[in-house]
């Protein structure tokens, strides 16, 4: 296939996973939006106004960088592994596996398309968020690259996870026990700096801190880690989780006999 | 030139299946080709291998002169393929499916859209393009998927028993469609259960059984080894014993039905002679089974392991 043609293909993709997911929006972009409502007014207005500061901001305005990051992360993960486990569900990946398009213009289609929705929906949230607070930009360069890198981090890992999954449970298994649990102790809710010693280094450990952190840098200019360091760590991650999940789609595991 | 060529093809499956022992079959190009066998011969898993969506053990495949090894998107380019089972998202409109499908071969949307139409026209889908396609009834479905299989005008049109589940009436519409498509040059390969399908449509026909080629020739000259054809006779009076008819054999299926076995050395006019001389008036005629499918059942037959065939 010629470049001009790989890049007709890939638009294929990315324009049918926008069309997918926006076919069924209360499926895919109501609940993250009425659920971060639901943070804001909870933990950030009730909660929040009987904690007091957080690094130097209001407990909302220091949750809210969390709360948009959980959402992108949540939500490119979702899109995908969903996505590519149902074309392998319903036999449909054979319409993609017949055609000339390299094993690479089907991954970034796939890993677009679940960018587009995570970004949609970190949006839409922060949209939401302004009825609640208010939010500056301190380095916009920084926010929106880390964003971009987040969500093709997560939704590479979504599009791994579906090569791997045999059966719907297959798919819930690591956003559930895995995904969950990461963001949650993740820094959304806190600055790890509260932890003791032994928690704060545990926590290190937890890339999900790193996003969380460099994220709320780029919007209110603090962070618990080296903001440049992350950067690094989670480009580093995308690059190995691309070539894995290229490796695996060449190979036809669990897609091919 | 050949449209299709494969060498030594083997596949055996994780589980030990060795569902391909080294078949070879060549296919020219503008042929109508039949590729029969029973369940768990091999076709699917032949085709499989032709269209990517099963990694072969051994052999070579290539289309129109592409290796499949080493010119993989080229090879793909010329194939177009309509598997056995429904394959399309049920939730997708029919038009978009066919329009994502031309995206997939790197075709620009304004000319994908035209094609979409075009094939959705023939195929007599047009009406139902804003329709998802879990409405369409299993034969629209079908058509769903030549249509799809169209779009980018393959030179090779692959069909894994595309009329399986499919009314008398659209069964032959089909037949028509693909025919006139076999007569503007496109090459077809078929895999049916319609023996009378095969017989109808295709010049030349392989049949694969328990992973090999048992035959590989075309149509004319396979139906010339059936040695014995078996006619149904319907007699115009109740008899109670059969005729004694030398050089046949003959079965009363019921008072008033024969079933005679006339071997191809014998003429049908001896047969009647002598049912006459023996006051048998017989009113009609028919084939048992399909001549096809007569030589089929007695090739795989003959193919089969000795403790099975006992």
């Amino acid at each position: 296939m010629s470049a001009r043609e790989q890049w007709v293909a890939f638009l294929t993709i990315v324009t049918k996973e926008i069309r997918r997911f926006t076919r069924i929006w209360p499926q895919t972009l109501l609940p993250p939006a009425i659920t971060m409502t639901l943070y804001f007014v909870i933990f950030g207005n009730l909660i929040g106004s009987r904690i007091g500061e957080m690094g130097g901001f209001n407990y909302m305005q220091y949750i809210v960088p969390g709360l948009i990051m959980m959402s992108v992360i949540q939500n490119s993960y979702g899109n995908v592994v969903s996505s590519f486990f149902s074309t392998k569900f319903q036999h449909s990946i054979e319409e993609m596996l017949v055609s000339p398009m390299p094993a690479h213009v089907i991954l970034n289609g796939f890993i677009v398309g679940g960018m587009v929705r995570g970004m949609l929906v970190g949006l839409i949230v922060s949209l939401l968020s302004l009825f609640f607070t208010h939010l500056s930009m301190q380095h916009l360069l920084i926010t929106i690259t880390v964003v971009i890198l987040t969500a093709a981090l997560f939704a590479l890992g979504g599009f791994i996870n579906a090569i791997f999954a045999n059966k719907f449970d297959d798919i819930s298994i690591v956003p559930t026990f895995i995904l969950t649990p990461l963001t949650y102790l993740g820094g959304v809710f806190y600055s790890i700096d509260l932890l003791p010693e032994f928690w704060r280094t545990v926590s290190l450990a937890n890339p999900i801190v790193y996003m969380v952190n460099a994220f709320r840098y780029g919007v209110l200019g603090v962070s618990d880690v080296n903001v440049y360091a992350s950067l690094g760590a989670i480009l580093m991650f995308v690059v190995a989780f691309y070539l894995l999940a290229l490796w695996l789609l060449q190979r036809g595991t669990g897609i091919r006999h | 030139m050949s449209a299709l060529t494969i060498r030594n093809l083997t596949k055996t499956y994780a589980n030990g299946v060795q569902a391909l022992k080294g078949i070879d079959l060549q296919v020219e190009k503008g042929d109508f080709f039949a590729l029969l066998g029973p369940n768990g011969a091999g076709k699917s898993t032949t085709i499989g291998v032709i269209s990517s969506l099963v990694n072969k053990t051994g052999g070579e495949v290539s289309i129109f002169g592409y290796s499949l090894d080493t010119e993989r998107a080229l090879a793909k380019q010329k194939i177009g393929v309509v598997p056995q089972e429904f394959n399309f998202n049920q939730f997708e409109k029919v038009f978009d499916i066919v329009v994502t499908q031309a995206g997939f071969y790197g075709i620009p949307a304004p000319l994908a859209r035209e094609r979409a139409e075009k094939y959705l026209r023939q195929l007599g889908l047009w009406e139902k393009r804003d329709k998802q396609s879990r409405t369409l009834s299993g034969g629209m479905k079908r058509r769903l998927m030549i249509a799809r299989a169209l779009v980018h005008e393959p030179e090779l049109l692959i069909l894994d028993e595309p009329t399986a589940g499919v009314d008398i009436e659209l069964r032959r519409s089909m037949w028509d469609f693909l025919t006139r498509i076999n007569g503007e040059g496109k090459t077809i390969i078929l895999t049916t259960h319609y023996l009378e399908e095969a017989e109808s449509l295709c010049r030349h026909i392989a049949i694969i059984d328990h992973g090999t080629i048992v035959e590989n020739t075309d149509m004319k000259s396979l139906l010339e080894k059936l040695q014995v054809e078996t006619f149904i006779l319907d007699l115009a009076r109740p008899v109670t014993e059969e005729p004694v008819l030398e050089g046949f054999e003959v079965w009363l299926k019921d008072s008033r039905t024969l079933e005679v076995a006339v071997p191809k050395s014998q003429s049908l006019n001896t047969l009647f002679v002598a049912l006459a001389d023996q006051h048998f008036e017989v009113m009609s005629m028919r084939n048992k089974a399909n001549r096809l499918e007569e030589l089929f059942v007695r090739l795989v037959e003959q193919n089969l392991p000795g403790e099975q065939a006992s």
